[in-house]
Order: structure tokens, then sequence, then C-alpha cells
């Protein structure tokens, strides 16, 4: 990693300007982390008195444990959903809007702002608007011969929150695609469309291919967001139901931990957690390394 | 383009109109629903324009609540937020450049190990360390107070690795150019080198605010004194917290208001926003 | 004012680059001396050695009476022109000049009445409340020039200041250097790799090959008489033509009394003539091109071992391309060289 080609000369400068980073980092992520790591191969008896090293024995009950094995598959059906039903909607719209001039502006705007809204929110809205009662679309659904109730119905409870999450990420992913499409030089579609390629050809020989880079880029963030930063949508509508049809992973850390207080399990589901977050920022990173040369 | 498309411009259109109308449905139903009597949400399926109890639900969000519905008053949760996003995103912005300085312009030992630590936060989410975390907050006693809903969220690979790549691109005559005019490094830091970053400071903030603003497990898990909810979580404890049904008009005022300030800082920074997001994750 | 004495500097990178090897110099005060050499000749390292931008590996190096090895460059009493200028952007013209004089705790009325007599002096006067992104690149210019003037300092020190202005410019800027640099009276270490610049500019000039020095003189000393020939080849435009002895001796065109040794012949395109010379070279060959140049007009002429030789001549000659030709120069026109050693023989 390089610095620049003349720097100061200081014995103790840099680390003063290091401190307060590092020492947070120390304080508030390694450092509970690696008490995570730790927990995890602890168990409490029931009465919090007794603490004994059980090694990896919690990781072995969770996986023998149906509710975590559901948890998971949960978790891989809502990610998958939420990045498929974000991404191409904003990969569409991205397209669109680069396609027009004057309006370009415009559209964007609107299209951008829900990036502002916090998933829980976010999931509030989503929440109110399929509300059995008083929901705007449940009375239209009914119109169609469709009961919808996503306080009893698992899958109902489960598209609710999938479209809560990925209204949300569409902002984003537009952006990102819409910077990808821009940096296509115009010319290689000129080229294609003189070599007789139809509109939609062009972009899937084309476009899209060229497009792949941040196509993978979108593809990492959205199953991170979707794994991890989703836990307000689910906290604040369904809390994970109904019969657990909506207990993502991350959420069930926190009702293992805080409501349930099973220490033990819920520090080795964080440490599997980790374990996920960990390899999908090394291959979001090894991907930047390529582009950027760091 | 080369041919004249005018079907498939206007099919563009329509899908964008389409597209556009998904994206603000949910926010205009909040703002209808926002402005209705209470009556209105028990005699079935709400309405799509708007009512004529806007004020009157507002003030009643922001100044009384309805706290046996669960429901306080949000003017307090409001300044929380702003509090929390302001300190976070300052406190963000101004570790990060220091971090990122000392990473570019010295040459020290262990620096690459230094590089890793900050690195190490984009790896450790707080939702995957929740319950050691809660407890290191704990025994420092940060619980219940501002330090503790910001601190701890101060640290930022992102930013740090945005100001040094933003460094790397500062030609090198400037440092040079500073040093015969006799600048050390702190002048070089505070009259050169911070006055260059200001477009991408000001970028950064766009993003951190709402970052800090819209953060919910955070002061979920560090505050269990309602002087110290911010409103994005003061929000679920309306919804869920109740036996009844929830009080739709003041739920909505206060999603409503929650929303428009990070969504108010995109659409007056729009520039910023896109380009201090598409950088910082570059 | 100043002499700036460098003695044995040498420039070793931690790769193990030997950038700058044993360069001795006594720069007198006052003195415009101009380091010129192709790129990577170690010309801008050594400038940055004085500075104090790069350290000094070994050897000592005074400016004025102070031994500055150690010293941090705002201590050095050296001001420096960058290449591409190097102003702070965000600061307007008037505090990018008095930027280091602040620095250094100058006083306000002091620091006033010197921005305004450098800006006077370089008419950016009317520029001084504006940034340097609303300048033109000869504004920039001066305003970088302004920079080192403010400073008052014993020595200027330029880095290739002109290379990104355009041409016309670049000799209106060049004429405006050398006669600030005279009307001050400033020490100057100036770096170039414009050789007509260098010319024009230097009272003495240096020539820089591989980390070395070539040659010191003034500029017409190492246009007349080229130590080297690395300085022949580079010094002078059109480059000097160099002819293998042997080859002319055998085509008879050789003279006598060249001294021993003299295994390679330099000649430069003007020394050339189409009249015969008694007792001179003659080289014979065809037009390969004629190339009129307006006032002068240059002649490539290909010769039978397949070398082309350059002649210049004033107006257009009356040559026809693919014509025979030979061209002559007196004995005391031609520059005798020995290869192996690569240095003049006499």
């Amino acid at each position: 990693m390089q610095t620049k080609r003349m720097t100061f000369s200081s014995g103790w400068l840099p680390y003063l300007l290091l401190t307060p980073q590092v020492a947070i980092t120390l304080v508030f992520f390694v450092w509970p982390a690696s008490q995570a790591l730790w927990q995890s191969m602890l168990r409490q008896d029931p009465f919090g008195l007794r603490t004994t090293f059980v090694w990896f024995r919690n990781f072995q009950r969770l996986f023998d444990d149906p509710h975590y094995l559901i948890s998971l598959k949960t978790t891989a059906i809502f990610s998958l959903a939420t990045t498929v039903l974000a991404m191409s909607l904003s990969l569409l719209f991205a397209v669109m809007v680069n396609r027009m001039i004057r309006s370009r502006d415009a559209y964007t705007t609107f299209l951008v702002w829900p990036y502002a809204v916090a998933p829980a929110i976010a999931g509030v809205l989503w929440w109110f608007i399929f509300n059995p009662s008083v929901g705007i679309l449940p009375y239209m659904l009914r119109g169609l011969g469709i009961d919808w109730n996503h306080r009893l119905d698992g899958t109902d409870a489960m598209i609710l929150v999938v479209i809560a999450a990925a209204w949300k990420q569409i902002s984003y992913n537009f952006l990102f695609f819409l910077a990808g499409l821009q940096s296509i030089p115009q010319s290689l579609i000129e080229a294609a469309a003189i070599d007789g390629a139809g509109r939609f050809k062009r972009f899937w020989t084309i476009v899209f291919p060229l497009l792949s880079p941040t196509t993978f880029f979108l593809l990492v963030v959205n199953i991170v967001y979707a794994m991890f930063d989703t836990f307000g949508v689910i906290h604040a509508t369904t809390e994970g139901g109904p019969a657990q049809a909506t207990h993502i992973l991350v959420y069930k850390v926190f009702r293992d931990g805080f409501v349930n207080n099973n220490l033990g399990s819920s520090a080795a589901q964080s440490v599997i957690l980790m374990a996920i977050v960990i390899v999908l920022t090394v291959v979001q990173f090894r991907w930047i390394e390529r582009r950027v040369n760091y | 383009m080369v041919e004249n498309d005018r079907w498939g411009l206007l099919l563009a259109h329509l899908i964008l109109i389409l597209g556009v109308a998904v994206v603000v449905f949910p926010v205009y139903v909040a703002i209808i629903a926002s402005t209705h009597a209470p009556g209105t949400f028990l005699q079935g399926v709400m309405p799509l324009l708007p009512g004529s109890h806007a004020v009157e639900n507002y003030r009643s969000v922001i100044f009384e609540g309805r706290s046996n519905a669960g429901a306080p008053p949000i003017g307090l949760m409001l300044w929380n937020s702003f509090v929390m996003a302001v300190l976070i995103a300052v406190g963000k912005i101004a570790v990060s450049l220091l971090s990122a300085f000392a990473i570019v312009y010295f040459r020290f030992p262990f620096r690459i190990f230094f590089f890793w630590v900050i690195f190490l936060t984009l790896m450790l989410p707080v939702e995957v360390r929740i319950v050691p975390t809660y407890q290191v907050v704990a025994n420092l006693g940060m619980l219940n107070s501002y330090a503790g809903l910001t601190v701890p969220l101060i640290a930022s690979a992102t930013a740090t690795f945005l100001f040094r790549q933003f460094f790397m691109t500062v030609p090198e005559e400037m440092l040079e150019a500073a040093r015969v005019d006799g600048a050390g490094p702190w002048r070089f830091f505070k009259d050169i080198l911070v006055p260059l970053s200001i477009t991408n400071i000001a970028a950064m903030f766009v993003i951190m605010f709402i970052y800090g603003w819209n953060q919910y497990l955070w002061p979920l898990l560090v505050t269990t004194d309602d002087r110290y909810y911010t409103i994005v979580m003061g929000i679920q404890r309306m919804v869920t917290g109740a036996d009844s049904e929830p009080l739709w008009h003041l739920v909505m005022a206060t999603v409503v208001l929650a929303a428009l300030p990070p969504i108010l800082v995109i659409l007056f920074m729009q520039r910023l926003f896109v380009k201090g997001l598409t950088e910082t994750e570059k | 004012m100043a002499r700036i004495v460098m003695e044995s500097l040498s420039k070793v990178y931690s790769g193990g680059v030997q950038a700058v090897s044993d360069v001795s110099l006594d720069v007198a005060d006052g003195e415009m001396i101009v380091l010129v050499g192709p790129s990577g000749c170690g010309k801008s390292t050594l400038l940055r050695m004085v500075a104090g931008l790069e350290t000094i590996t070994s050897g000592t190096l005074h400016i004025g009476d102070t031994l500055v090895n150690g010293l941090e460059p705002a201590q050095r009493d050296i001001a420096m022109v960058f290449q591409n200028y190097a102003l702070y952007p965000h600061m307007s013209v008037y505090d990018n000049l008095a930027y280091g004089l602040r620095n250094r705790g100058v006083p306000k009325p002091e620091i006033d009445r010197r921005v305004q007599a450098a800006a006077e002096m370089l008419q950016i006067g009317e520029f001084l409340p504006r940034k340097p992104r609303a300048l033109s690149g000869g504004q920039r210019q001066r305003v970088a020039m302004g920079r080192a003037l403010v400073r008052e300092p014993a020595a200027f020190l330029f880095d290739e200041p002109l290379s990104n202005l355009d041409a016309k410019l670049r000799v209106q800027m060049r004429v405006e250097i050398r006669q600030l640099q005279k009307r001050l009276g400033t020490t100057s270490l100036y770096v170039t790799h414009d050789q007509l610049e260098a010319l024009t500019l230097a009272d003495r000039l240096v020539v820089l090959n591989g980390g070395r020095i070539e040659q010191v003189g003034t500029p017409m000393d190492l246009y007349r008489r080229p130590e080297t020939v690395f300085v022949a080849g580079f010094i002078g435009s059109p480059a000097m033509n160099m002819i293998e002895s042997a080859w002319a001796r055998a085509t008879s065109g050789l003279p006598d009394g060249l001294p021993a040794g003299s295994d390679l012949i330099g000649v430069r395109p003007d020394d050339l003539t189409l009249a015969a010379q008694p007792g001179g070279l003659a080289l014979t060959g065809r037009v390969a091109l004629l190339e009129p140049a307006g006032a002068e007009s240059h002649v490539y002429v290909t010769l039978s071992n397949g070398q082309t030789v350059t002649y210049r001549t004033q107006g257009l000659p009356d040559l026809t391309e693919g014509a025979a030709i030979t061209l002559h120069a007196p004995l005391s026109a031609l520059h005798p060289f020995n290869t192996a050693t690569g240095k003049r023989t006499g």
C-alpha cells in the first residue's frame, strides 16, 4: 500500500492521529467480537450461577436445532428474494432512465430518496399498506379474490418484508447501475447498432456483460444488506412471525441474546454471522482491488 | 441513439412512471393517513385523499403524545435523532480524516497493521456482535447517554478509505510547496488538506447523517430510558407496543416526521449524496 | 543573496537506484545556472536535494555559509517554482503568496507590502482576490513566480516551470524570468529538458547524464566546444551529425591533422557547405528530403553507408530530392571524439 513520495517524519504523531479510530475499533469492535468467540464456547446453567467451557457444543447444538435450520432457510429465501427483486427492478429503471435526456434528472430525483428511509420505517410503511383491516392493498386484493393476512399466513408475511426491504434498496442499486451504464462508451453501442444488433440484443450482448462488475458488486452489497441491515424491517413489523416465518438469523441472535437470555447460543450464532460477513467482505474487496488497484 | 424509436421511448416513460409511482406510493399513503381523524380507520379501508386533521395530528404527536397508547411526545425523540446523526457524522469524518492523514502522509512501523485494524470494522457490523457489544457499553456506564449512542459507531473504514483515496489524488507538489512555505504536518492538514477535501467532507456528511439518523438496532440496545429514544426506534414501540390496533393517524404522522429530515437532506444535496455514495463504495 | 556550493553530492534511493552521483558545483552569488539533460538524468533530483525535498545520501551542500544537509526546506532560505505550479487551489492568489510569510510569522503590514510589490512586478495585481482556477496558464505561472518572489530568498529553484505552457507563452515567460532574475540578482537554479530554454537562460549550463555532470560552461562554450559525445549530441538543434572516421577516410573525404584516436567526427548542420573546403571534410550522398522552414531549410542527405546527415542552409536551396550532393566542412568546424571514452580528443 502506497504513501506519498514524500512523507512527514515524526515518531509519535501518526500514532496519535490514529488513536481515536483504533481505540474505538479495539474497544467496541475487536473486543466484543473476541468476547463473542469466547462466549460461544461457554454454557451457563439456567440460573446463571455456573459457567462451563463446552468447546464447540453450542455450535453442534445449533445445527441440531430445527429452529436454527429453519431460520437459516428463511434467511436464504428472504435474502435471495430481496436481492433479486431490488436488483432487477433497479436495473430496469436504470436502463430506462439512461435512455432519457431531458427527464433523466427528474426521474433520478424521484427514484433516489427512499435511500433516506430507515429500514424500520420502510417496514412500518408497507405494514400499514398491507394492514388486513385498514390497508389499501388487501382491500384491492380482496377484489381479486385473494385473502391477504400477513398476521396469520407465513408466506404473506414473507412477501411483505421482502417488498419492504427491496423497496428501500432500489435507490442504491439504481444509482450504481446508472453510473455503470453511463461509463459504457457510447461508441461501443453505436458500433453494435451498425453491426445490426437490435436494442434488445445490444443490451444482452454488449451492455449487460460490460455491466457485470457493477452487478457483481451490487449482488454482494444486497446480500449483506438483506442479511444484516434489515433487522429493523423485521423487528418493527412481523417480529419474526407468524410462527417464525420471518425469523431471520440476525433477528434470532437478538431474540436469543436479549429476550431468551441464551448467551452461549446467541454468541455461537454471532460467530457464524461474523464468518459470513467476513467471507462476503473479502469477496467484495477482492473485486474492488481488481478495479482500483489499491 | 441512432434510430428513431418512438414506441420504445413511450414504453420506457410508462415503466418509469409506474416505477416512480411504486416508489412514492407508500410515502403518499403515509402522508394521507396522517391527515385524518382517528375515527376514519375504524370504518374499514383508509381513504386516498387528504383529510382535515393534519395540524391537529402533528401537533399532537410532537408535543402531547398519547402515553396511554404507547405514544410519548416525539419532539424529544426528533431532537435525539438529530443529535445522534450530527455527532456520528461529525465524529466519523473527524476520526477518518485523521486516520487517512496518518496512513497517507506518514511512514511508520506497523502502518499496514493499523490499516487492517481499521479494515476490521467493515467485517464486524453491530448485528453480528450484539450481546458482547452491549456488555462493553454497559460496563463502561455508557447506556442511556449520547456518548453511548454515538461513540461506538464513530469508527469508519469506509470514510477512512474514501479520504485515503482522495488524499492519494492530491498532487505531490502540494505537500512540497507547503513544506517550502514552512508548513509542518498539522498546518498542512488544517490549511491545505482539509480545505481541499471540503467537497468530499460534505458528501460524507450527507451519507453519514442519514446513516446516523436511521440507526435502529443500536439505540434499541443502549437505551432503556425514553429520554434517549430516537425517532426511528420509537416508532416500533408505537406500532407493536400497544395491545390494541395502533393509532394509525398518529403513527403515520410520526413516520412522516421520522423520514422527512433524511429525505430533505438527499433532495437538497442530491449531487453530494450521489458523489458520496458512489465514491465510498468504489 | 548567496553562493550555493555542492560537494560530491550523491543520491541513492532505498531500492539501490543511484539518481545522482558525485556532483560538485559552485554556483556564484547572483548566477543563473541551468541544469539540463534528458528525462531521468537526475536534474530534478539534484534540484530537489538543494530544496530539501530529497535527502542527501552523501556529500555536503552549503547555501550561503550554512551547511543545509539536515535542514527542512523552509529553513533553507530558498523558494521554489514547481512544474505544475502547485498553487493552493482553495486559496486566493493573495493568500497563495502570503501563506509562506504567515507561516514564518512575518508581520501583517510587511506581508501586504511584499505581496503588493511582487504582484506589481509580475502584473498580477488585478488577480489577487481570485482563485487560481480562474486564471489562465500564463497567469498561474506568474502567481507561482510571485510566491517565490515574496519570500525574498537567497536562491530561486525552478523545476521545469514553463513546460506546461504553449510554445508562444513559453518564449515570453522565458524572457520575463531572465529579466526578473537579472534585475533582482538572485542566485538561481533552473531545471529544464528543453535545450533552447537552457541556452537562452543560463549564465552557465550544467549538462547532466545518468546522474553525473557531463560538462559545465557558458552556453556558447558548450555549443562551440562540447567535451563529450553526449553534450555534442544534446546541445544544438538540429543535432550535430556524427560521422565514423573510418568510413570517411575510406571514401577519401577525411582531412589529415585530426588528433590520434579520433574515430568519430562531429559536424554541426550549420557548418556544412555546398562549396568545397580545401583540406576539409567532404561527404557525398543523395538528397533524401528537403524541408523548408521559412528563413532556413533543412536538407537530409543519405550517405553511401546509409547514414542520414542534416545540412542547414539559409533560404531555399536549389536542390532536388534524389539528386547527388557533396557536403563540405572546414577542418576548424570538426569536433573529433573517441567512441570508447566518449570524450573529445582535441
